[in-house]
């Protein structure tokens, strides 16, 4: 929570951690749902075999000197999916520096986590550094979705630098980081990279059936493509000119894909 | 050995299969996003960022003498194109034939048997650049040249850029070339310590979607 020290704000630090497992019953416990100040976590309807979270922003942020963490655990035979109740929106804060926002997922073989939050806006002023590690067993099943949206409708965005490293039984299965917004290096809305795109977002599905029979590369319209990693998996890398046309694409991937 | 190794390893006439590729040119020159020597510039710079910056520390960590194998592995989740990956693996394999016959080494010997379809590029040139009797910051320099170059070239070719124009825009990329291989030489250095993951990743959303597509072109002047 948030701290004063010398006089000076530190910004809110605070993690939220969720632990699915299979309950035996053919469905899905959640042994641990513990949010904690920005962070909060409510258990929706569940569907079928599946535990279904709602991570629920109890405050706008993360501001300037905040570090917030989201943890989920997911056991085999337990299904997961994860949603956010309203997008996430970095803005400045009164601490001095940037903002730091921490995704750590782990899915045991047999375990399936479906990741599907609202979009990340970067506000004009903000800096945030989104760290997202994910270690799957092999065998685990995933759904992960990311979407960055560069400033709110007309304006100019933050800093945002996002790194999503993914490892599959201990070896790299993707590693990317995107760098946007005034600050980061030369080039990045230009033509090798954003080219004027507001939103750019990733789809990642893992699945161990990948591995029988890989998915072929493909287009979806002009600014998205779908491609088998090397390893059991697909990602969809998608830029468009606002976060609505953005979802439309990955939906429809989603769609596809599932 | 001496540092002129740096300038036949880095010459565009090194028979190394890197003259067929545009680096994402192409397909940007096609959607209107490269049309003079303006936007030729910003095109490069966010290649030489992105996967500029990760090609050159791949480089000079394999040149630094890290596990090519757990190299190679990282620059395949570095580079989610499939279409980017075969590239990368085939201009790794051309590379390989070439430096072979003109530095042999045991460790290149022994990185072609490992990789019969070819390992990706830049962790080969790290090795040729070792091969070679060069450091990780030649090798950084030579991959980081090479993200520029290569687009530089083709847009003379696509665009008929004026090749002075074309020279002007790397000349001017010059610093940030530098910084780009002191950045690298910087996290290559950090991998015995903290792992691969040391190595930068940043990636650029375009270079990788239309890299999809213009594999399937028809026809094409550049391989990619």
């Amino acid at each position: 929570m948030k701290s004063r020290v010398d006089g000076v704000t530190t910004g809110v630090r605070a993690t939220a951690r969720i632990v699915a497992r299979d309950d035996g019953r053919g469905g899905t416990s959640l042994p641990v749902l513990a949010g904690e100040g920005p962070l909060a976590l409510r258990r929706t309807r569940a569907t079928g075999d599946e535990a279904r979270v709602m991570l629920v922003g109890a405050m706008s942020g993360p501001l300037g000197g905040d570090h917030l963490t989201v943890e989920a655990d997911v056991g085999g035979g337990a299904l997961l999916h994860v949603g956010s109740a309203a997008a996430t929106l970095a803005l400045p804060g009164q601490a001095k520096g940037e903002a730091r926002y921490d995704v750590r997922l782990e899915v045991a073989a047999g375990g399936e986590l479906r990741w599907l939050p609202e979009q990340l806006i970067s506000a004009r002023g903000s800096e945030l550094y989104v760290s997202s590690r994910i270690d799957l067993a092999r065998g685990a099943r995933l759904v992960y979705r990311e979407e960055q949206v560069l400033g709110r409708a007309g304006e100019e965005p933050g800093r945002l630098t996002s790194r999503l490293t993914v490892r599959l039984a201990g070896r790299p299965l993707l590693d990317q980081e995107t760098a946007c917004g005034p600050g980061a290096p030369g080039g990045w809305d230009g033509p090798a990279v954003l080219a004027g795109h507001r939103a750019l977002g990733q789809l990642l599905v893992v699945r161990p059936e990948f591995t029988e029979f890989p998915a072929g590369a493909r287009m979806l319209g002009e600014r998205a493509a779908l491609t088998p990693l090397a390893g059991p998996a697909v990602l969809v890398t998608a830029v468009a000119p606002d976060a609505l046309r953005l979802r439309r694409v990955l939906d429809e991937a989603l769609a596809a894909v599932l | 050995m001496s540092r002129a190794a740096l300038l036949v390893l880095a010459d565009g006439r090194f028979p190394a299969g890197g003259h067929a590729h545009s680096g994402g040119a192409e397909a940007a020159v096609r959607a209107g996003r490269i049309t003079g020597a303006a936007s030729l510039e910003d095109f490069c710079r966010g290649r030489l960022h992105t996967t500029g910056l990760v090609s050159a520390s791949l480089a000079a960590a394999a040149a630094l003498g890290a596990d090519p194998v757990t190299l190679d592995a990282a620059a395949d989740a570095r580079t989610p194109s499939s279409a980017l990956r075969a590239v990368a693996r085939r201009l790794g394999r051309q590379l390989m034939r070439a430096a072979r016959a003109t530095w042999p080494s045991g460790e290149l010997d022994s990185l072609a048997r490992e990789f019969p379809k070819g390992a990706h590029q830049p962790v080969v040139l790290g090795l040729v650049a070792r091969a070679a009797g060069l450091g990780a910051q030649d090798a950084a320099y030579c991959a980081a040249y090479e993200s520029v170059s290569g687009p530089a070239t083709a847009v003379v070719r696509l665009l008929s850029l004026d090749p002075f124009d074309a020279s002007a825009v790397l000349a001017r990329l010059a610093p940030e070339l530098d910084l780009v291989a002191d950045r690298a030489g910087e996290a290559a250095r950090r991998v015995p310590s903290d792992g691969i993951e040391a190595l930068p990743a940043v990636s650029a959303p375009l270079l990788e979607i239309t890299a999809e597509d213009h594999a399937t072109w028809p026809v094409r002047l550049f391989a990619s």
